[in-house]
């Protein structure tokens, strides 16, 4: 068994800050991907590891020694981050997601460029349907495994899988479709 | 030319993000999971007693929390927050620690891995002297195998982070001097052994008249005059020694307990 989950099944108070120090990345960057901005996504990053918090305090040891700390931690985000998005339109209208890429705290020319970079994938990307955007960003933003991808999505390896791959696929086409205009613009 | 999969890949990867700085320690401070702080009693007032995951890391005497907090914060670059009632061993340790109050013995958790190699070496050290008993600085330095380190062990003795539960008020200089104390200065020191039942009067006075050690006639075995041992002896076997060399020529030994030696200089 895992270090960290023996630790956390025999002092949970004294190990849970490191599951925290392990995991806040990811945690953090699920919230991200589906609420769009940082102050929300800290808030749900937060509000996962609170809830994280208080299922391990009620686990018996066995499930918690069984845990993959992973899949289950960004599925908690990935739900609760879902519940904010919800509550959130209700009253106001999303803003555009592509807009609120994260800043780095970037230096000068490159970085302006890298940046650009940066955010027209965040655009690409939050222009996907649904159902392939939260595939392919949990995929290859956050770097879960597809096994993890299955876990935290509740579905079959296979069908997560082709979505990931659909996913990508679509987002070489509308980047392909972005440049054929642009070069149309230009020619014009 | 049309984009690959790999580039697509690379670009999604670009947008991988970090927490953002400090994440750990909000959820740790909302989760109350991160270090805390008490007050309790104290002999001579009450306390601030703040303890962690690794153990009680820093006590001072209570006065604005506020700046207990700040100074918490700069010592270990982490926040702490007040709590009602600390956890039992802690509290069973305070109690053992500061009161004297029996139990079993329990080891007591303390936080000193800021420290440098030889002030841990120091208070840990330190945390051996018995309640009610005094050692010198040169006793310490002695222990520790540095016998001439005698103001190093000032030095660290004088930082110590965690006063009453390390016992730096049971430090004394060699001359019977009850020596500085920073959590209020020797009348703060002189207060604290008295309510451990020291005579801290006595204890000043001996020394006043050159007197070191005391021996017994009967067990020709000589201790510091405030070890348990030396404190048995009657008064009409109580022989007073000025210096090791006193004791040998009479050929007395050292006691066990106390293991008594020499300042390295008469100064210290």
């Amino acid at each position: 068994m895992d270090d960290l989950l023996a630790r956390l099944v025999t002092d949970l108070d004294g190990s849970f800050v490191d599951l925290v120090q392990m995991h806040q990345d990811l945690v953090f960057g699920v919230a991200l991907r589906v609420v769009g901005d940082g102050a929300s996504a800290e808030d749900v990053a937060q509000e996962a590891f609170a809830r994280a918090y208080q299922a391990l305090k009620s686990y018996p040891a066995e499930r918690i020694s069984e845990l993959k700390p992973r899949p289950w931690l960004a599925q908690i985000a990935l739900n609760l981050a879902r519940n904010h998005v919800r509550s959130r339109r209700l009253h106001t209208e999303l803003d555009d997601v592509a807009n609120r890429v994260p800043s780095v705290e970037d230096g000068p020319v490159r970085l302006a460029e890298r940046r650009e970079d940066r955010r027209m994938w965040a655009r690409l990307l939050a222009g996907l349907p649904d159902r392939y955007r939260l595939a392919v960003a949990l995929r290859h933003v956050e770097g879960l495994s597809y096994e993890d991808l299955s876990v935290t999505l509740s579905r079959p390896v296979g069908s997560v899988k082709s979505d990931v791959h659909r996913g990508v696929a679509l987002l070489r086409a509308a980047y392909d479709g972005e440049q054929r205009v642009a070069a149309q613009k230009e020619a014009v | 030319m049309a984009v690959t999969d790999e580039q697509v890949i690379a670009g999604l990867e670009s947008l991988r993000t970090t927490a953002t700085v400090g994440f750990t320690e909000r959820v740790a401070d909302r989760l109350r999971l991160g270090d805390a702080y008490v007050q309790v009693d104290g002999p001579i007032g009450p306390l601030f007693v703040a303890y962690g995951a690794r153990g009680i890391s820093l006590v001072e005497r209570v006065a604005d929390a506020g700046e207990f907090e700040e100074e918490f914060l700069a010592t270990f670059g982490r926040p702490v927050h007040r709590v009602d009632r600390a956890p039992e061993l802690i509290q069973r340790v305070i109690e053992a620690r500061v009161w004297g109050r029996p139990g079993q013995q329990v080891k007591v958790p303390l936080e000193l891995d800021q420290l440098p190699d030889f002030e841990r070496q120091v208070l840990l050290k330190v945390l051996e002297i018995p309640r009610g008993e005094v050692r010198p600085y040169a006793w310490v330095a002695a222990e520790l195998g540095r016998p001439l380190a005698v103001r190093a062990v000032g030095n660290a003795v004088a930082r110590n982070p965690i006063p009453f539960i390390i016992p730096c008020h049971r430090v004394v200089r060699s001359d019977g001097r009850i020596g500085n104390y920073g959590a209020g200065g020797p009348t703060a020191k002189r207060a604290v052994l008295e309510s451990e039942g020291l005579d801290t009067s006595e204890m000043e006075r001996l020394p006043a008249k050159g007197v070191r050690f005391i021996g017994s006639e009967t067990t020709h075995i000589y201790c510091y005059p405030s070890c348990r041992n030396a404190r048995r002896i009657t008064d009409e076997h109580r022989v007073p020694f000025r210096s090791v060399e006193e004791t040998r020529r009479v050929g007395y030994r050292a006691c066990r307990v106390c293991r008594p030696v020499d300042a390295p200089f008469r100064a210290a």
